[in-house]
């Protein structure tokens, strides 16, 4: 039982980054029609900014700011990639946006395995602030039926926090009515007097940091690699397939869920966990083609 | 589409005309290409690739679908013709077909699924499916996983031809992609296509006019996947071997980058992009890992500046079809 569990609570955390991912997906999606096939790459990104964060020798810092910085600094990149190109695109057909990114993600996964190998680098779970008996999030405690290591605690509920207020700022705030109103229809909500152009570029740089922040969750635990995202990419598409974009709500259940499939999976026929998620794809387009939450494309 | 296709030309004589003349210019072109001295190897290699991104063209600019899975019919054929001729020991000519009808067999089953959704989420689906497929090859030993078939032998074609002689070699795989390419070509020029831009230009439409378009796309599906696999069998007799890196999503990107660079929707231009691809690979191998970096600068250009693709403006230049 003590595996189940354990593979369980790797679902869980795969699971988050499906979620933080395909909601960036839809997100962009929904504001530019673009599929951000660099989604990927700037989840790498993310972690490859932590790492730098911490092993630059003048600034040397650690976890808890980087997880806030590293997402600026990749959502600044994005924003600049979304001035100078993608912007360009707006009026095309979709595919371009699709070819555009792939190119982008060819890009940035290229100049990074150029300078850093593929292999993977480490990067430690933080170990402060202590309190109490524990060193930040090193360490685990003993739940009785099984041992939870803290840091991939931290990852499940603090992904889940994201997403919840993601969701919140989108559905709930008035920001995210003007977003919405955008995405229905862009014309209409100008007339009214709000830039959409810059809302865009904005949507654009808040998935993208979504990615990378997603990144740096991940750097303790699957370790820094220039093609950590290039396979995470394709599942995450996957996903977005399963779901549908049309609802946000729909993005994180989602994401959720087939992580945790994909954490029974690999307890109970470890050989199909590479596949289980596009499996599970192809099932969903026999009998709902529109995904589970999806309005028709 | 429209942004694809707003410089269509339509289809007269005249053009008809240009699009043979350029037709008889490149299969005399390629016919003399053994007595010139160039490597012949670099020509056969970049045959079946250009036969691998007409087929993707078929569907990508006259259906409007966007496959980021081609790979998948490129490995399942190459690596059914490559166990085919080393374990079975069959003649080539039973090699190349089981390959295809292998990528054919395939093509049904994933276009099943695939045509069920449009646009981005049709390239999703198959980006999708050829990771499934990745990993499947990866784990069944038939495959042998990261070493891939090595050693195919050849044989004699028809029991006649040798094709360990590499200019009899090279003469099969350019009839094995002239037959393609003219299959492609009759089918785009046929009431088959026609229905098919329809339904590239206005779906809605053409299921309004009584047509049954998701048959239509995957008649076009199964076509372009069958011929796909044609390539991959000829690859294998060129390469003699097959592997994992045929299977890969890098694999489905480069064909895409050939028919972009080409010219989306024209007739000639995947076989230009797949030659430019080619040789541009040959002459940067020195890069190394630096080719990524390029060929990802070369999708981005493309896309920002240069949409038709080399034989689009040329063909936009001259206000012919080509």
């Amino acid at each position: 039982m003590q595996a189940l569990y354990a593979q369980l609570l790797v679902g869980l955390i795969n699971g988050s980054f499906y979620a933080l991912l395909s909601l960036g997906l839809a997100v962009i999606f929904g504001m530019l029609n673009i599929i951000n096939f660099a989604h990927g790459a700037v989840y790498m990104m993310g972690a490859f900014v932590a790492y730098f964060l911490l092993n630059n020798t003048y600034l040397s810092i650690g976890y808890w700011p980087a997880l806030i910085i590293a997402p600026i600094v990749v959502g600044i990149f994005g924003m600049i990639l979304e001035r100078t190109m993608l912007q360009w695109l707006a009026g095309l057909d979709h595919l371009y946006g699709l070819l555009l990114t792939f190119g982008l993600a060819l890009i940035i996964q290229g100049v990074f395995q150029n300078y850093f190998g593929s292999s993977g680098l480490p990067y430690a779970i933080p170990d402060y602030p202590a309190i109490g008996g524990f060193h930040g999030l090193q360490g685990g405690i003993n739940l009785g039926f099984m041992f939870l290591p803290i840091y991939r605690g931290w990852v499940v509920i603090f992904s889940l926090v994201v997403c919840i207020g993601t969701w919140y700022l989108i559905e709930r705030t008035r920001l995210g009515a003007y977003l919405r109103a955008a995405t229905e229809n862009p014309t209409l909500v100008r007339a009214f007097g709000i830039n959409v152009p810059r809302m865009i570029t904005l949507t654009y740089g808040l998935g993208v940091g979504l990615a990378a922040l997603a990144g740096v969750l991940s750097a303790p635990i699957n370790q820094v690699r220039p093609l950590m995202g290039e396979n995470l990419i394709i599942v995450v598409f996957a996903v977005v397939v399963i779901g549908g974009m049309g609802s946000i709500m729909g993005s994180i259940v989602t994401g959720f869920t087939l992580g945790v499939i994909e954490g029974l999976t690999k307890y109970f026929y470890p050989e199909a966990s590479n596949t289980v998620v596009f499996v599970f794809m192809v099932l969903v387009l026999l009998v709902k083609p529109t995904g589970l939450t999806g309005r028709a494309a | 589409m429209t942004a694809m296709t707003d410089d269509t030309i339509r289809v007269t004589p005249r053009a008809m005309r240009d699009e043979i003349i350029a037709f008889c210019a490149m299969a005399g072109l390629l016919a003399i290409v053994p007595l010139t001295g160039i490597y012949p190897f670099f020509v056969m290699q970049a045959l079946c690739f250009a036969l691998l991104a007409c087929a993707f063209n078929l569907l990508i600019g006259y259906g409007g679908l966007l496959s980021f899975g081609h790979a998948m019919f490129l490995g399942t054929a190459g690596y059914v013709t490559a166990h085919a001729l080393k374990v079975w020991a069959v003649p080539p000519e039973l090699g190349i077909l089981a390959g295809t009808a292998a990528a054919a067999a395939l093509a049904v089953i994933t276009g099943l699924v695939a045509i069920r959704r449009q646009g981005i989420y049709f390239a999703m689906i198959t980006l999708a499916l050829s990771q499934l497929l990745y990993f499947v090859y990866v784990q069944t030993p038939f495959t042998h996983g990261e070493d891939g078939i090595q050693g195919v032998p050849l044989g004699h074609l028809f029991g006649i031809f040798n094709l360990a002689n590499s200019t009899i070699l090279y003469y099969v795989v350019l009839a094995g992609f002239l037959f393609g390419f003219l299959l492609i070509f009759r089918t785009i020029n046929s009431p088959f296509g026609e229905v098919l831009k329809a339904v590239r230009e206005n779906e809605p439409r053409a299921i309004s006019l009584g047509y049954k378009t998701e048959q239509y796309k995957l008649l076009a599906y199964i076509l372009s996947g069958s011929l796909a696999g044609l390539a991959g069998s000829l690859k294998v007799l060129v390469a003699q071997n097959a592997s994992l890196t045929d299977v890969e999503v890098a694999m489905s990107g480069q064909i895409v980058l050939m028919t972009l660079v080409g010219g989306l929707g024209t007739v000639f231009g995947p076989v230009v992009g797949a030659f430019v691809i080619i040789a541009m690979q040959q002459y940067l191998a020195g890069f190394g890992q630096w080719v990524t970096v390029i060929q990802g600068c070369i999708f981005v250009a493309c896309v920002l500046t240069f949409r038709r693709g080399v034989i689009g403006e040329i063909a936009h230049y001259f206000r012919r079809s080509l």
